[in-house]
């Protein structure tokens, strides 16, 4: 047995307290931090670790969460894509919720469309092996973390001479959004809380441009709540200390360097795409990922390019989800928070996964409202 | 292997062999074997009257099946209303080609689960559905029981009482999430499946003044508490680390993003009652083998605002939400 | 999306798959994605299927000395106010 428990150790009310005290003492100014990764959102607002902060520590909430940046045309990319009874497509979690301009997976696969949601991309390979008749289309999403098993499949696809899977490929990079909103002027944003798991495979190296360009320190952490308050702590001390630097607070899975061997595979099969419109953002310069052109037999955007729109889709009038996500509105900013916008029938980018910003404030965020 | 077939529908021969050889073998007592159009049961008191539809999948799952869950889940309803589960009808919807070894062992763990709180099925009928008409079987279970308890429901919460369960929650949730196709993962949850007329007829004869009780079935405690705190129009307070739960149901709802509060029991009970009884209510529950991990977990601490909210040992409050907008699998 | 919950390998499986345990959840994953080999015991990251870093107990073990740390040093401040209040 481990003399640590890995997640246990990590919730442990006592501590959290401790640090808690901590930041209390130490805090002098105020401090805008923006946690890039959903899950840290989620933390955030499960534990309700803004009760135990100083007033003028400040969350804002990031574009970290694949699912809700996916702009609608690429959804109605998807849903074209099953119309033809031939193709399956295959995708992870929560996406089929995700509105399109005017469907979803989820209503599609209810009028019996073929739109299988799997735990794991290797169900993928099965279910080509399974329909030899059919096209198996994997609608690729996530970040940096999600990635290299996408490149996984392709690699499993190639050697395996599977010829009836295609890919859809939505991958998207933590950096170039960052810069965008750091770019955007409007922009209050002090310092930042890395992703946990991105960080995992790229290493925290990724994050050094970030505080050379805008001098805002960076704390890669932990999902835990102990580790998100020794974020902040860390971030605290910068301050005091007029440091500005990239630390790793998530040391017992996160280095400098990241997976290496994850890193070579995603490059092997992927490049950046000149551009990748962001639901709640816009068009952000090489900030997503397509399959390498000697792959392009596999990409589903171009064997299936003859069935896909090509219309770019504008966000709802009344969300203001771009800007959540630049810091400069809260989700209680909205008006169609939690009315016309509900996680049952999300209107923007923010309430659509459980991750968003809206659907975390939707879920825990209640009692603030209540009281 | 045998399978049933539209004729056992028919209404002819071969759905008489069928009840008589198959359904009386299981079920049989003397008002079910007149086989009479309705049966005709004496009961001089206030009787309750419930009815449930039984769809889960798969059928069998660890700690039961479909057919233990039909008999459990109506006698709970049953008993969370003080009333002693008497009679139940039961009707099965069955899809052409079902296996009649299938059938057996889910009419088998139905007869078995009878016995457990006495219940009768004195009223019954069957219908077999062309393939791809129905998902393998579905059963329908009404229960009738007598009320020997008065005064139970969800508008008695007032400030200061105490909210008690009688055990860990989300087993049957979990246990049905982990078996469900596609996930491929192994583990030992069970279901919590279970009749509890006679833990909950222990509680009444005890003389602990019950407020409220439900059973946490789909929704799981947060429901009741939410439905609780509506009706009352009370906000209730309980204390997250207090809640319990098995590390594996845990770490499933780690694996999957869940919170085993809002997760299905088949096999528990929330109880409210005033502050004076809940040492006498957790000694009856704890004496009992399906209350043995009995728990007090929250207080309702004022009127006027309908709201549940779960407290964290570092002081931090949150919303305990009402169960919405997930994609549940067929889970009873 | 990028939950990934620790979980420890009990079995090395053919094919550079293993069986890892969550809390009582016993599931296959793949290894295709780690650098370095694994080994029976040791706590991994999973993420949709893949493991994809082993966890450092030493660094772990690291992180809880700073909180043990910081407790300490509260309880002893604490301490301190205490004996400070009841000398005035």
């Amino acid at each position: 047995m481990s003399k640590v428990d890995f997640l246990k150790d990590f919730r442990d009310s006592k501590r959290i307290k401790a640090i808690s005290e901590i930041i209390y003492k130490e805090a002098d100014r105020s401090i805008n931090i923006m946690e890039i990764c959903g899950g840290h959102t989620h933390t955030i607002m499960k534990y309700g670790l803004s009760q135990i902060l100083p007033p003028f520590i400040n969350f804002i909430h990031g574009p970290g969460c694949p699912v809700c940046v996916m702009p609608k045309e690429r959804i109605d990319h998807a849903i074209s894509l099953v119309q033809d009874e031939k193709n399956i497509l295959v995708v992870l979690g929560d996406m089929i919720r995700v509105p399109g301009s005017e469907s979803s997976l989820a209503k599609e696969r209810a009028k019996g469309k073929n739109v299988k949601v799997i735990y794991s991309p290797f169900d993928a390979i099965k279910i080509a092996k399974e329909n030899p008749q059919k096209n198996v289309i994997y609608f690729a999403i996530g970040f940096e973390t999600t990635t290299p098993m996408t490149a996984s499949l392709v690699n499993f696809t190639i050697k395996d001479q599977i010829k009836n899977l295609f890919f859809h490929v939505n991958h998207v990079l933590v950096p170039p959004p960052i810069r965008a909103i750091m770019d955007s002027k409007e922009a209050k944003i002090d310092a930042f809380i890395g992703p946990s798991h991105v960080s995992v495979i790229t290493g925290a190296k990724i994050y050094d441009d970030i505080v050379k360009s805008y001098g805002t320190p960076v704390v890669v952490s932990g999902f835990e709540p102990v580790d998100v308050m020794e974020s902040i702590l860390r971030i605290v001390r910068q301050f005091k200390e007029r440091r500005r630097e990239v630390e790793i607070q998530y040391t017992r899975a996160v280095n400098f360097e990241g997976n290496v061997k994850a890193q070579q595979l995603i490059d092997k099969y992927f490049t950046t795409r000149e551009n990748f419109r962001w639901r709640g953002i816009g068009d952000i310069p090489y900030s997503g990922l397509k399959l390498k052109e000697e792959f392009s037999y596999l990409d589903a955007e171009i064997v299936f390019r003859d069935i896909l729109p090509s219309k770019q889709v504008d966000d709802h009038k009344l969300c203001i989800c771009g800007d959540i996500l630049k810091g400069i509105a809260k989700p209680y900013d909205c008006k169609v928070f939690a009315k016309a916008c509900t996680p049952e029938n999300p209107l923007g980018a923010c309430m659509v996964s459980s991750e968003g910003a809206c659907a975390a404030y939707y879920k825990y965020g209640k009692l603030e409202l209540t009281l | 292997m045998r399978q049933i077939l539209l004729s056992h529908g028919g209404g002819g021969k071969e759905t008489q062999k069928l009840i008589k050889d198959l359904f009386f073998k299981y079920f049989s007592n003397p008002i079910l074997e007149k086989m009479e159009d309705s049966a005709v049961l004496e009961i001089n008191s206030k009787i309750a009257f419930t009815t449930d539809s039984f769809t889960v999948y798969p059928i069998f799952f660890k700690g039961g099946d479909i057919g233990k869950l039909a008999i459990a889940g109506t006698v709970n309803d049953l008993t969370v209303m003080g009333a002693k589960p008497l009679y139940l009808s039961c009707s099965f919807i069955i899809e052409e080609g079902f296996p009649i070894e299938y059938l057996e062992k889910i009419l088998t763990s139905m007869s078995k689960e009878m016995e457990k709180s006495q219940v009768k099925i004195v009223t019954g009928d069957t219908k077999i559905v062309p393939k791809g008409f129905a998902d393998g079987i579905f059963i329908n279970t009404t229960g009738i029981g007598k009320v020997i308890y008065e005064g139970i429901s969800a508008q008695n919460l007032e400030e200061g009482d105490c909210i008690v369960i009688s055990g860990t929650v989300g087993d049957h949730g979990a246990c049905i999430m982990a078996q469900r196709e596609g996930m491929e993962m192994d583990s030992n949850i069970e279901s919590d499946c279970e009749s509890l007329w006679d833990m909950v007829e222990k509680v009444i004869n005890s003389g602990v003044k019950i407020k409220a009780m439900r059973d946490p079935t789909r929704g799981g405690l947060s429901a009741v508490l939410n439905e609780w705190a509506l009706s009352s129009n009370v906000e209730i307070e309980v204390e997250e680390d207090k809640i319990p739960v098995k590390p594996e149901v845990q770490g499933l709802c780690e694996l999957l993003g869940f919170e085993p509060y809002t997760l299905a029991n088949e096999g528990k009970i929330v109880f409210c009652v005033d502050k004076k009884d809940v040492e006498k209510l957790l000694t009856v529950l704890k004496n009992h083998q399906k209350g043995k991990d009995a728990t007090f977990i929250g207080k309702v601490i004022s009127k006027g605002k309908p709201v549940v909210i779960l407290k964290s040992p570092y002081g931090t409050r949150r919303v305990m939400e009402f169960p919405s907008g997930e994609l549940l699998p067929r889970i009873c | 999306m990028c939950l990934s919950i620790p979980s420890r390998v009990e079995e090395i499986i053919e094919d550079q798959f293993a069986i890892v345990d969550t809390m009582g959840v016993k599931r296959k994953v793949s290894l295709h994605l780690m650098p370095d080999p694994v080994n029976i015991g040791d706590y991994v990251l999973i993420h949709v299927g893949y493991a994809i870093a082993k966890l450092s107990e030493e660094d772990a073990l690291e992180s809880l000395k700073i909180y043990e740390e910081i407790i300490k040093e509260l309880e002893k401040e604490e301490k301190a106010e205490i004996l400070g209040d009841s000398y005035e």
